[in-house]
């Protein structure tokens, strides 16, 4: 390889904050070299750095933050060594990124078309017309369909993936040397991502381009990054080729990280997934040795030194003591197993419903504008949920999977009673349930618990664990005093916390211990029907796992049905029996979670299967990408909610009729669709092979 | 963003939730961590310990008339001189800070309880008795503070009891829609829709389950409230309709002093001034507990 070859030389880079009078390194002693045309994906989860690294690359760490050691070379040339004024140039011309959060990047007061064109005045001299000619241009090769119209349109007037392929055109405007993405995707639903991420391989493919990925999703860069360098608490683990690191991780870490996630196609039972112990420490609670030690299952006494690099072949390292005996296979790095959830599998036999939905229906009405006020127009209505029906078995966990504005969360929130139905009914074993809150008795209520979104959220902050656990032992069971504190007690051990977490107050929790509290508060009145609504999307992944775990645990221990509730697929299908597949209110798909990723699939199940990156890179996937955007709520296609997206559209039917439920006799799956079983089945292919070998 | 995370560390070890005292001894040390705060907290601490000792401090008595002395400037016998009835100008003003802080005081209070229960109410509840009672608050607020007082003690007579009631009219719809807006942005998290679908009563939702959250951005509106109270007496005693002589009011004490000017300056200055630097205090504490209470609660 030819020195002049690589564009990003980090050598040694030590990144710390100000914080209370100290200086706390975020990120520490981090090397790499991305070479061009080469994509490298940097990989963590919260808290380790990643930002962090990505920010100091562009010069742009802002106040309270500064790199403390080391050096970042561009091209050769050292950026810290150059003024604001210097940087500029370099900004706009040989670095690029594009981030996170597009609608905070894009100026709200300029069209579109002007702001790629001013970069392009700014930087390449163009002049005005020949500028938007040149941004239409751009517009254009990211595929955006009526260039001319987006590039007189302001930011809002577009969605948030319209608006990613307006960042990423800005990006590539000036034919940087290095592109920067930090988590370009993770706003963005799953067949959206899926057509940005298309859209990113498409244009570095055969480009010089070095490609910084920074992301939490291992699926991303499985499918993305031609190598990968994984970051923890600040500090660089282990770097090698995307194959290599995903079918023998070395370090202990990666491991855990890669046994945390559940892969589409698993199912609790075949796989057990396993949860990294502890949590990430904080800045200042940063350990001299291994950073990882804390949490490491083979941590050994020479832990506490700082391990070196070590070199296994000529193109990985990872940071590791014991990488030999890893490499060699005489030791296992994988997490204890929680439990064992084998015997959670329940073999299918006829029970009796306990939670039944019939044409469930949710309707908003907007307000009105002034000109439908004066013609005396009805109120418009949002169809949120549009007549959804599903049972839920005893003891089972149905799977409710769909994008956003797809109407998952309303119908958690309808069933509960927080939000009023407008149509269709719910029974909970046999009994009807009045659509408000207020009308339901507390018998009612300790049969039916949620478990909800947001783990920050979810806990009252001034009172303690112990007294958010009492609450539904007193309100609902009638408990009181001494009974009530040893249940109390009893809960924090079901959901392994410590007794002594009673007398705490939430923010001296984890993000992770909130939510086992969460869910040992819904449990506390031993529900039937337990709602759990995206309880795992705002963890760490390889917290998630523990989450997923407990939960199907108490359910056993409950008898309890589930109804889970995920805009991911893979988490939806690893926990659920069953699972339903929801498009713009309505269930488009119904299947045991074993067979939802054998065909025949509903069209729109198939597009969402193909969306997601599959944590494999060696996995074929089918390609199967959605036009244009999800229609609005408020404007339900005609017919089939979804003919106006969908790649296997018949014509007219599809526009007049709604598709009838028609059942696959072979899995026994249940889709809405015009399109007869034995049909789908012809057409369609295994949307995706994977096999997960991993060498122990 | 990830930064964000990066410095939630976890305060692990102390394992105890902490108490009320131990919250306000805490954020008493807070509030001395920025000299701008201190002094404000400084100030109304010693105008506080005026108010409590005000009848041993003062020399004289409030209405004391020394006529051998009358119209004396500042002196080692009259600290802040007398004016032209005779009247000790320093003990009016020390003996002035209690009626002054006991009325703008109690006025807030009353206004920031009724506030709170009406805020809690019609935010949580919504739906016609919010609008309603938010529509006539809105048409209360259209009038200048001033404007709505001259008007209430127009007909009421001027009064103790009449200048307090103005004030509980004046900011009970100023709280309200403050905690109004904090109820509306906390009844739809998780929490408080958890102790819903657990049966909670109304008042153990409305008091235990927001009313704490509410607090910090309450506090610091009552002080501030607070601080405009003060203002508010002052000014209707300046303009003769609010609390009567003799009283030491200092709005009042201002209003006689301003026809001797040319002769008594310091018996216009000193309650003048006084007024400035109470005012300015607890508005410097009150900047001090937005930054206090509502970094640390904004979740």
């Amino acid at each position: 390889m030819i020195k002049s070859d690589i564009i990003l030389h980090l050598i040694n880079l030590t990144i710390a904050y100000l914080q209370a009078g100290r200086w706390l390194d975020a990120v520490r002693d981090v090397s790499l070299d991305i070479r061009a045309g080469e994509t490298y994906g940097l990989v963590g989860e919260s808290g380790s750095g990643k930002t962090t690294l990505a920010l100091a690359i562009m010069g742009y760490l802002g106040g309270g933050g500064s790199v403390k050691l080391g050096e970042i070379k561009l091209d050769g040339q050292d950026l810290l060594a150059l003024n604001e004024n210097e940087l500029r140039e370099v900004w706009g011309s040989h670095i690029a990124f594009v981030p996170q959060n597009p609608q905070s990047s894009l100026n709200p007061s300029l069209r579109i078309g002007e702001q790629i064109a001013e970069t392009l005045r700014y930087h390449q001299g163009f002049d005005k017309t020949d500028a938007h000619q040149k941004a239409i241009q751009l517009l254009e090769k990211v595929h955006i369909a009526d260039a001319g119209l987006v590039a007189n349109s302001y930011p809002h007037q577009i969605s948030g993936g319209m608006q990613q392929r307006v960042m990423i055109a800005m990006a590539l405007s000036t034919e940087p040397m290095l592109l920067v993405l930090d988590e370009p995707t993770t706003n963005l639903d799953v067949t959206t991502q899926a057509v940005i991420l298309d859209l990113v391989r498409e244009l570095i493919q055969n480009r010089q381009t070095a490609v910084l990925y920074v992301t939490h999703n291992l699926g991303v860069v499985a499918q993305l990054c031609d190598r990968v360098g994984v970051l923890y608490a600040g500090e660089l683990v282990e770097e090698a080729n995307t194959d290599d690191l995903y079918h023998k991780p070395l370090h202990p870490y990666t491991r855990g990280l890669l046994d945390s996630v559940p892969r589409l196609g698993e199912v609790k039972g075949e796989i057990n997934l396993r949860a990294i112990q502890g949590q990430i420490p904080a800045l200042d609670e940063r350990a001299s040795g291994c950073v990882f030690q804390a949490r490491c299952p083979v941590g050994v006494e020479q832990c506490g030194q700082r391990p070196p690099i070590f070199h296994p072949t000529e193109n990985r390292w990872v940071r590791c003591h014991r990488w030999e005996e890893i490499y060699g296979g005489q030791i296992s790095v994988q997490q204890p197993e929680l439990q064992d959830v084998a015997q959670h599998l329940v073999e299918d036999s006829e029970q009796g419903d306990v939670l039944k939905l019939e044409r469930l229906e949710v309707y908003f009405p907007l307000h009105r504008s002034l000109n439908e006020l004066v013609r005396r127009s009805p109120a418009r209505l949002v169809r949120a949920v549009d007549g959804v029906s599903v049972n839920i078995p005893a003891g089972r966990t149905l799977g409710l999977v769909g994008e956003s504005g797809s109407g998952k969360t309303t119908i958690s929130r309808a069933i509960v009673g927080l939000v009023p139905r407008t149509g269709g009914s719910v029974q909970l074993l046999d009994f009807p349930l009045a659509p408000e809150l207020k009308d339901r008795d507390l018998e009612t209520l300790r049969h039916l618990q949620m478990v909800f979104q947001n783990p920050e959220e979810a806990l009252n902050p001034y009172l303690t664990i112990g007294e958010t656990l009492r609450r539904p032992l007193v309100t609902l069971l009638g408990y009181s005093g001494q009974v009530a504190e040893v249940k109390v007690r009893q809960l924090l051990e079901a959901v392994r916390l410590p007794a002594s977490y009673a007398n705490r107050l939430p923010d001296q929790l984890s993000g992770g211990e909130k939510q086992r509290v969460a869910i040992a508060r819904a449990f506390a009145s031993n529900p039937d029907v337990l709602i759990c609504d995206e309880p795992v999307s705002a963890l760490d992944v390889s917290v998630q796992a523990s989450i997923l775990n407990l939960l199907s645990d108490l359910q056993m221990d409950h008898d309890s049905s589930i109804l889970f509730i995920s805009h991911n697929l893979a988490v939806v299908s690893y926990l659920a029996d069953q699972v339903a597949v929801i498009y713009l209110g309505h269930i488009m798909e119904v299947a045991r979670s074993k067979v939802l990723f054998e065909p025949p699939y509903s069209p729109y199940t198939e597009a969402l299967l193909s969306a997601i990156p599959v944590t494999d890179p060696h996995a074929e996937q089918r390609l199967v990408r959605l036009e244009g955007e999800i229609p609005s709520p408020a404007d339900v296609p005609s017919g089939c909610p979804f003919h106006t997206r969908c790649p296997r559209y018949l014509g007219e039917i599809c526009v007049d009729k709604e598709p009838p439920w028609q059942t696959d006799p072979e899995t026994g799956k249940r889709y809405y669709c015009h399109i007869p079983p034995e049909d789908l089945r012809q057409i369609q292919e295994h949307i995706f092979r994977t096999d997960r070998t991993l060498n122990v | 963003m990830t930064s964000g995370t990066l410095f939630s560390s976890r305060k692990s070890e102390s394992s105890a939730a902490p108490g009320w005292g131990r919250r306000f001894s805490l954020t008493l040390r807070q509030l001395y961590s920025k000299p701008a705060s201190a002094v404000g907290s400084t100030i109304v601490i010693l105008f506080l310990f005026l108010a409590l000792f005000g009848p041993i401090l003062a020399p004289y008595g409030a209405n004391e008339q020394i006529f051998s002395d009358a119209r004396r400037p500042p002196s080692s016998a009259h600290l802040l001189g007398t004016d032209n009835l005779g009247r000790d100008v320093f003990s009016r003003v020390v003996l002035g800070a209690s009626e002054i802080l006991l009325i703008a005081g109690s006025g807030t209070l009353i206004a920031v309880l009724f506030g709170t229960i009406i805020g809690l109410i019609s935010g949580y509840k919504g739906g016609w008795l919010d609008e309603t009672l938010m529509r006539f608050f809105d048409s209360l607020l259209a009038l200048p503070a001033l404007l709505l007082a001259l008007l209430l003690l127009g007909i009421m007579g001027p009064s103790k009891s009449s200048v307090l009631i103005v004030l509980v009219l004046v900011y009970t719809p100023i709280i309200a829609r403050v905690v109004r807006s904090v109820v509306l942005s906390v009844k739809t998290k998780g929490f408080v829709e958890a102790s819903r679908l657990q049966g909670e009563s109304l008042s153990w939702i409305m008091f235990r389950e927001i009313l704490p959250s509410v607090m910090p951005a309450l506090t610091v509106e009552a002080a501030l409230r607070f601080s405009y109270a003060i203002f508010l007496v002052a000014s209707l005693g300046f303009l003769g309709v609010g609390i009567q002589p003799p009283s030491p009011n200092w709005g009042l004490m201002v209003k006689e002093a301003r026809v001797h000017i040319s002769q008594t300056p310091w018996a216009l200055y000193a309650p003048a001034i006084a007024i400035s630097i109470l005012v300015i205090g607890v508005n410097l504490m009150a900047d001090g507990l937005k930054r206090v209470l509502q970094s640390t609660s904004s979740d």
